[in-house]
């Protein structure tokens, strides 16, 4: 009997050495003449640890990590396949702690199940959302989903419940639901691990959105870098339509939903939902006034649900287990569980899908392991580039939307990079406007002239002497408030929001290279 | 740049049954719903601060500037942007909001030239008016950053961001170091013109106006519309007129000379000089909109080639001498009594235009009727629309068009046939393609592939592409289908047509040898597009059909325009908004010069001058007995003139030399009579067969009314003095006097008072009542005082409608062995008609000669290549013309546009005509193509007649003129 290995396929992994390693345990054990049965699964997200090599066991699987082509002949010298001894050894994987931990509802098989298996998800659960879905009719899904208190894990928290249900009462010959999988924001792979990973959930949770609406079409708006996901996408498409799981009936119910993956077009800004559909309409990415809202006039002026990958795909759990399974989770009015994202400087960077409520100092601490250069954490951006900075001071935050915009802050994506003392903030706010001015689509004036205006003026902050300083840091932040309150959508409207919190929180850092003599 | 005169709302006006009520500012606002917060407070008086907004556009939200305070809404929503609610609470201006709009306007200038001084724009820009606005005194960014402005950075290198003025267009320029990326130039050629010229390129800071792949203006797809220039906010886009001459000082509403449409135009003026031509928002016809004649091709009103003086000379191979007005009436009414004296009074006779106003017209025809004392008096629309007069008349009961444009706002299925609207109707075809992108479906019935067939974002559901020729076997199996398949209306039949009439046209469609399939072979339209395309339009909701000449100048136009309307009435499109039989008028007044009385047989009003009832009216009237026969049409004036019976003829505005079918039987004709008195602006063709020239006026230069293809009557008003001294009213009325038949009036208004009392069509109308309405679609009178947008309405004018049998009989213009391929013509954007007026124009940038267009199979049987000389030879005559491999073209037909006299086109043309009207087929001609290396015989004679001609003309001048040419 063969035994299977797990190696995974995820790009994270694979930018560690993943495929090399692959390849070096299938032609080791062709050599050494042992069946080996290697199965490319997703990330556990633990990315301190890829590649991260798993054998299955009778006990469960055993982990081995980070594994080197080098480590190769010496694990199957220590008789691996078995579960052997090394020093690579992590024991079982559902044992180690930072994963043990965690609370993993949408992530539930990530790194478990082979992403291109129908039978594999259904084995593990999979599509008993949608079966839930087909027994009852659309209103009662958007209760559930409603009622589970489900807001958007894209950014704007929007709940999600709401929204669907003006999706459902706008009256039109055809609906759609997209997915935004234009995933942009620094220190961001949630929606990449669970599309590489387990491309079904995705599926079920925009035909189940689909059924709740009156939707029988549906896009995967695919940020265009994620060549892996694509192929992992179209691969459960094919599956899913094979089997019935899309199609004109779905199971047998005479419903109808058909998905299919369109590359982004390499913008930032058309991560901007009304951009994105400009853009998934074959048009310039550019963004749309609301009101309509998209779920009201949305692509090709129908109604459309647009959400996030991870969104959609917390749907399945949803309704498989009901509203209050989900509620349950969480704190205040920020249920369930969130995936976030650790990157930046960290020990130990991944993913990790807990109930809200928890602290950011537990994350960076407890999960992230401090700082890898060991140097004590300065700052921490949260929500994607258009967060604000975080002092070490606000640390004790909770994961909660409330609590993150009692600060001035957002956990957006929940994506957080995080820096050390050695951080110039100055540069950090700059950075914010640069990225602004380069991925603004021009369309508004605050955010087309203004972050240009904003590195601007920024250089001439730090380059000049105390005087000008003084009147540009004036003129800094009233150009901030014209873009806070002026721009037509969130690039240019949060932009401000780090260059501010630098500005609030590390103001010694604009005084310049040189400081004027002490007087 | 807007006009100076209008207001704009910001956002297009919204029709709603329902109003709402809020508060701006504390005022009480009441509008219909869906209007936007903006243009709610614009139309209560209250002045929101805007750069990216305008009425001509959909809101866009880009400018910021525009932002509100609503209660109960979080930030500041853009007012352009956000529709009215009930008991909404609006704050237009707040502290919050003055900080913000002058945080915009500083972005804005920090990026932008501080010439205002010396700007185009300056006195009406709207970037300049908002930093007024908004109190912008300051702009702290400085001006050394990222900038479009300057070529240089400050340190000398070059500015990437830079990009010099584009001076291709001849009328406008574009200057990108003005633009301030609002981009109401790409929304105007999106949402007002249709044609996708114009794009934003790059992105953020970037971002910047770019024609095509970023091309110059000319290079690009630009048709010179103009609509970019007209939204520009700033100087970025403006006028050449503008930049050379300042900013007028007043605007006087008058109606375009050109085609059908019947654009109104704000004519901005300083002094007797025109700054610009801007569309009329509230013109009826075009919206605001306008296309590259109307708007910049009026040169040739100013052009050196206008004759001021009074011309006579004995024979035309005589030099011109330069006589007095009066010198010249004399000796017209002395040559015309001559011989009338000597051969008749039958033996002279009057050709008017549908260029000219209706008063101009009518007089034409009275000083013909009662000043002759004859019936000979024609039109030009003898050889464009006379078919449809016939044709419309017979089955519906009226010559004309059944709807207004705008009724293809509520069309469902827009069929067009043998009519090319982007090109010979620009503004409407504009209003039909942002109707056909709103979802109506669109059926083409062309031999050629129009750019409707396959424009950007519009496909036709149908092209039936037929041969030429075949127009009324398409139309009866179209109407096979529609009987055969019970796409009938039987209600509407019932209700509205005569049913005896109706049950024998049934039959009669029904035949097998009108099925599709029958037909296939000889219309060459495959069976199931015609089955398609019957059921779309039968049963498609609203359906229009859009027809022009290629429906009329066949020799069964008639036949042709009678099928069209048994196809409306039979699937009862016909009678409400949305649907109808609209011709498209080639000229600016066709429509009108049909309705004066310019045929031979009919007084103004369609009334045939046998009816002794409307003689008696007229001879009243007029204080002079009338004729009850028919007098003669244009092609037998010519026969008159060979047979040496018809020796005299006053011709207004009318080109026939050029214009009319068979050139050298015209030429003839022409060197046949003794006296041609021709009234024009320039030595037209048949000009340079006259004996006497009397200088016309252009339409800038005299007050009148033109009635467009929607019978609508509108003001042309003078804005300035006539170059000759006289309008062309004025003309007439001198004439008539030396004639010794009095005409005394004071004011074209007092022309159109005489035509309202005498028809009844035309009871309500009067220049006063047009001054109050913007324009009238006749019929106007009692039952209709405000005028009739939709005919037919509840019964059709002649009672019940009446179907008509129209019999399918192939064109004696054959193909053989000889001619193996077929000559069709038509029209193209920049020029007009016989090119008179445009070839004086920079219009001349985009088409400066007649082209044979010929399908790259033909090309190739004959090495044929682009470019080569091609000579077409027909049973008429022959002609040399460079050819254009296209694959518009079928395979067997060839195409040629017919706008410059050397092309001769029209000795190609043959003598075939309508059998009903006399219009002529112009547009089947059986030739043969072959690869030539010169030009024709008739090209080289006409050539040096026509150098002879400018030699005698320059001869007349005085002395210091001389040479010029």
């Amino acid at each position: 009997m063969s035994i299977t290995v797990y190696v995974p396929r995820d790009a994270g992994a694979l930018s560690l050495g993943a495929e090399a390693v692959a390849n070096a345990i299938a032609s080791e054990a062709q050599q050494r003449g042992l069946d080996v049965d290697i199965l490319r699964n997703g990330s556990r997200g633990l990315y301190w640890l890829e590649p991260l090599v798993e054998v299955s066991s009778p006990a469960g699987r055993i982990a081995y990590g980070p594994v080197e082509v080098t480590d190769v002949p010496a694990l199957f010298d220590a008789d691996f396949l078995r579960g052997g001894r090394h020093a690579l050894a992590l024991g079982a994987t559902e044992d180690i702690p930072l994963l043990k931990s965690q609370q993993r509802l949408t992530f539930a098989r990530v790194g478990i199940v082979d992403p291109r298996s129908l039978d594999d998800y259904r084995a593990h659960g999979g599509y008993r959302g949608l079966d839930a879905a087909l027994a009852t009719d659309a209103a009662a899904i958007v209760q559930i989903v409603t009622d589970s208190g489900l807001r958007g894990r894209g950014g704007a928290a929007f709940p999600t419940g709401i929204k669907w249900k003006t999706c459902l009462d706008a009256l039109a010959d055809r609906k759609y639901i997209v997915c935004n999988a234009d995933e942009g924001d620094s220190g961001t792979y949630a929606d990449r691990m669970i599309m590489e990973g387990d491309p079904f959930v995705l599926i079920e949770g925009m035909t189940i959105a689909g059924l709740a609406v009156g939707a029988s079409y549906g896009y995967i708006y695919l940020r265009v870098e994620y060549p892996h996901a694509q192929r992992a996408l179209e691969a459960a498409i094919a599956s899913a339509e094979e089997q019935g799981y899309l199609g004109s009936d779905l199971r047998g119910s005479g419903k109808a939903f058909r998905l299919e993956v369109r590359m982004a077009a390499g913008a930032y800004i058309c991560g901007e939902e009304t951009s994105l559909l400009e853009s998934l309409e074959g048009k310039r990415g550019q963004v749309r006034f609301k009101p309509p809202l998209p779920a009201i006039e949305g692509l090709f002026g129908k109604p459309t649900v647009i959400n996030n990958v991870v969104t959609l795909a917390s749907v399945p759990t949803i309704l498989d287990h009901g509203a209050a399974f989900y509620r349950d989770y969480g704190v205040g009015r920020s249920r369930g569980t969130l995936p976030i994202q650790l990157a930046g400087n960290l020990k130990r960077p991944g993913l990790v899908e807990r109930a809200f409520g928890l602290t950011l100092r537990e994350l960076i601490e407890d999960y992230g392991g401090g700082t890898a250069s060991g140097k004590p954490v300065r700052a921490v951006q949260v929500g994607g580039p258009l967060g604000a900075y975080l002092p070490a001071s606000q640390l004790d935050t909770a994961i909660d939307y409330e609590a993150f915009a009692a600060i001035g802050g957002m956990l957006g994506h929940g994506g957080m990079v995080v820096f050390d003392d050695s951080v110039d903030m100055a540069a950090q706010a700059r950075y914010a406007m640069e990225f602004c001015a380069t991925e603004s689509c021009g369309k508004c004036t605050p955010c087309r002239i203004g972050s240009t205006r904003g590195v601007e003026v920024i250089d001439r902050i730090v380059a000049g002497d105390h005087a000008t300083r003084e009147r540009d840091g004036v003129l800094l932040r009233d150009l901030c408030q014209t873009m806070l309150d002026g721009s037509l959508c969130a690039l240019g409207g949060m932009a401000p929001l780090p260059v501010l919190s630098a500005l609030d929180h590390f103001p010694e850092d604009f005084s310049g290279a040189v400081e004027p003599a002490a007087t | 740049m807007l006009s100076i005169v209008e207001i704009d709302y910001g956002t297009p006006k919204v029709a709603s049954p329902t109003t709402v009520e809020l508060l701006i500012d504390g005022n009480a606002v009441r509008v219909p719903a869906g209007t936007s917060v903006m243009r709610a407070a614009a139309q209560a008086g209250i002045s929101i601060p805007k750069l990216c907004a305008s009425e001509m556009l959909d809101a866009f939200g880009s400018c910021r500037l525009c932002l509100v305070e609503i209660e109960g809404r979080r930030g500041y929503p853009a007012s352009c942007t956000t529709p009215v609610t009930a008991g909404m609470k609006v704050s237009t201006q707040t502290p919050k909001l003055a900080d913000l709009r002058r945080g915009v306007m500083e972005l804005y200038i920090s990026d932008h030239p501080l010439d205002c001084l010396t700007c185009p724009a300056n006195g009406h820009c709207e970037l300049q008016d908002m930093a007024g606005v908004v109190g912008l005194r300051e702009v702290r960014y400085g001006y050394d950053g990222a900038n479009h402005v300057h070529a240089e950075k400050p340190d000398g290198s070059a500015n990437p961001l830079f990009v010099a003025k584009d001076v291709s267009n001849p009328y406008f320029t574009f200057d990108p170091s003005k633009c301030i990326a609002c981009s109401r130039c790409v929304r105007a050629c999106d949402e007002v013109q249709g044609t996708f010229a114009l794009t934003i390129q790059g992105r953020g800071f970037e971002s910047k106006v770019a024609a095509s792949q970023d091309n110059r203006f000319l290079d690009s797809e630009c048709v010179s519309c103009g609509a970019c220039v007209q939204a520009c906010p700033t100087a970025t886009l403006s006028e050449n007129t503008l930049i050379d001459k300042g900013q007028a000082e007043r605007s006087v509403t008058t109606t375009c000379a050109y085609c059908g449409v019947g654009c109104s135009f704000r004519a901005e003026m300083k002094g007797e000089e025109i700054v610009r031509m801007v569309p009329n928002k509230d013109g009826h016809a075009n919206h605001g909109h306008s296309c590259v004649k109307g708007r910049f091709a009026i040169g040739y009103a100013s052009h050196p080639d206008r004759i001021t003086t009074p011309m006579i000379r004995k024979k035309i191979s005589d030099p011109w001498q330069e006589v007095s007005w009066d010198e010249a009436f004399a000796h017209v009414a002395s040559e015309f009594k001559r011989i009338q004296a000597t051969f008749g009074r039958q033996a002279i006779g009057g050709i008017t235009s549908s260029r000219c106003s209706n008063e101009e017209t009518y007089l034409v025809q009275k000083l013909v009727r009662a000043g002759f004392g004859n019936n000979n008096v024609d039109t030009c629309a003898r050889v464009c629309h006379s078919p449809t007069g016939y044709g419309l008349k017979a089955t519906l009961g009226e010559s004309a068009g059944t709807q207004d444009f705008d009724s293809i706002e509520h069309t469902d299925v827009v069929l067009v046939i043998g009519a090319n609207p982007t090109d010979a109707h620009p503004v409407f075809g504009s209003q039909m393609k942002q109707r056909l992108r709103a979802g109506a479906k669109l059926i083409v019935i062309d031999p050629r592939r129009i750019d409707l067939v396959r424009t950007p974002h519009i496909k036709a559901d149908y092209h039936l592409k037929l041969k030429p020729g075949t127009n009324v076997a398409v139309l009866d199996t179209l109407a096979h289908v529609i009987v055969t398949e019970a796409l009938v209306d039987e209600t509407f039949v019932a209700q509205r047509c005569e049913s005896e009439a109706f049950a024998k046209w049934r039959t009669f469609v029904a035949q097998e040898k009108y099925s599709p399939e029958a037909m296939e072979a000889q219309t060459g339209v495959p069976a199931a597009l015609i089955r398609g395309a019957a059921r779309l339009y039968a049963d498609g909701g609203n359906g229009a059909i859009y027809y022009g000449l290629g429906v009329t100048e066949h020799a069964q136009g008639s036949t042709a325009v009678m099928a069209i309307a048994n196809l409306a009435m039979a699937t009862g499109n016909i009678g409400r908004e949305g649907v109808g039989v609209n011709p498209l008028r080639g000229q600016n007044n066709v429509q009108g010069s049909c309705d004066m009385g310019s045929f031979p047989h009919e007084f103004p009003g369609y009334r045939h001058v046998s009816d002794p009832d409307t003689r008696a009216l007229f001879e009243k009237d007029w204080g002079v007995p009338l004729l009850g026969e028919p007098g003669l049409r244009i092609p037998n004036m010519f026969e008159a003139a060979l047979d040496g019976s018809f020796l005299g003829i006053y011709i207004e505005g009318e080109d026939i030399a050029q214009s009319d079918p068979d050139t050298q039987h015209v030429t003839a004709a022409l060197s046949a009579m003794q006296c041609i008195v021709v009234q024009d602006l320039f030595l037209n063709e048949t000009a340079k067969y006259a004996h006497v020239f009397l200088p016309g006026s252009s339409f800038l230069e005299k007050d009148g009314t033109f009635t467009n293809a929607e019978r609508r009557i509108s003001r042309v008003r003078k804005v300035m003095t006539p170059k000759a001294g006289y309008a062309d009213w004025e003309i007439t009325q001198k004439l008539a006097q030396a004639m010794g038949y009095p005409m005394n009036y004071s004011h074209p208004s007092e022309i159109m008072d005489e035509i309202a009392r005498l028809t009844p069509t035309f009871h309500g109308v009067s220049f006063d009542r047009i001054d109050q309405l913007g324009s009238i679609q006749w019929p106007c009178n009692d039952d209709h005082p405000d005028g009739t947008p939709v005919m037919h309405v509840d019964e059709f004018v002649r009672g019940k409608g009446r179907f008509m049998l129209t019999e399918y009989v192939p064109t004696s213009e054959k193909v053989s062995a000889e001619h193996p391929l077929i000559l069709t013509t038509g029209r193209i954007l920049s020029q007009y008609n016989v090119g008179a007026q445009t070839r004086r124009t920079a219009n001349m940038m985009w088409h400066d000669e007649d082209r044979l267009e010929i399908h790259p199979h033909d090309a190739e049987e004959r090495g044929i290549s682009d470019g080569d000389w091609a000579g077409i030879r027909s049973r008429a005559g022959d002609t040399v013309l460079r050819a254009m491999i296209s694959e518009r073209m079928q395979p067997g037909v060839v195409y040629t546009t017919f706008h410059f006299p050397g092309s001769g086109a029209n000795v190609i043309t043959t003598e075939n005509s309508d059998w009903a009207t006399n219009c002529p087929e112009y547009k089947v001609t059986a030739v043969q193509v072959t690869r030539v290396s010169q030009r024709s015989d008739w090209q080289r004679e006409f050539h040096s007649f026509s150098e002879e001609q400018q030699d005698l003309l320059d001869q007349a001048k005085p002395a210091d003129t001389l040479g010029r040419a």
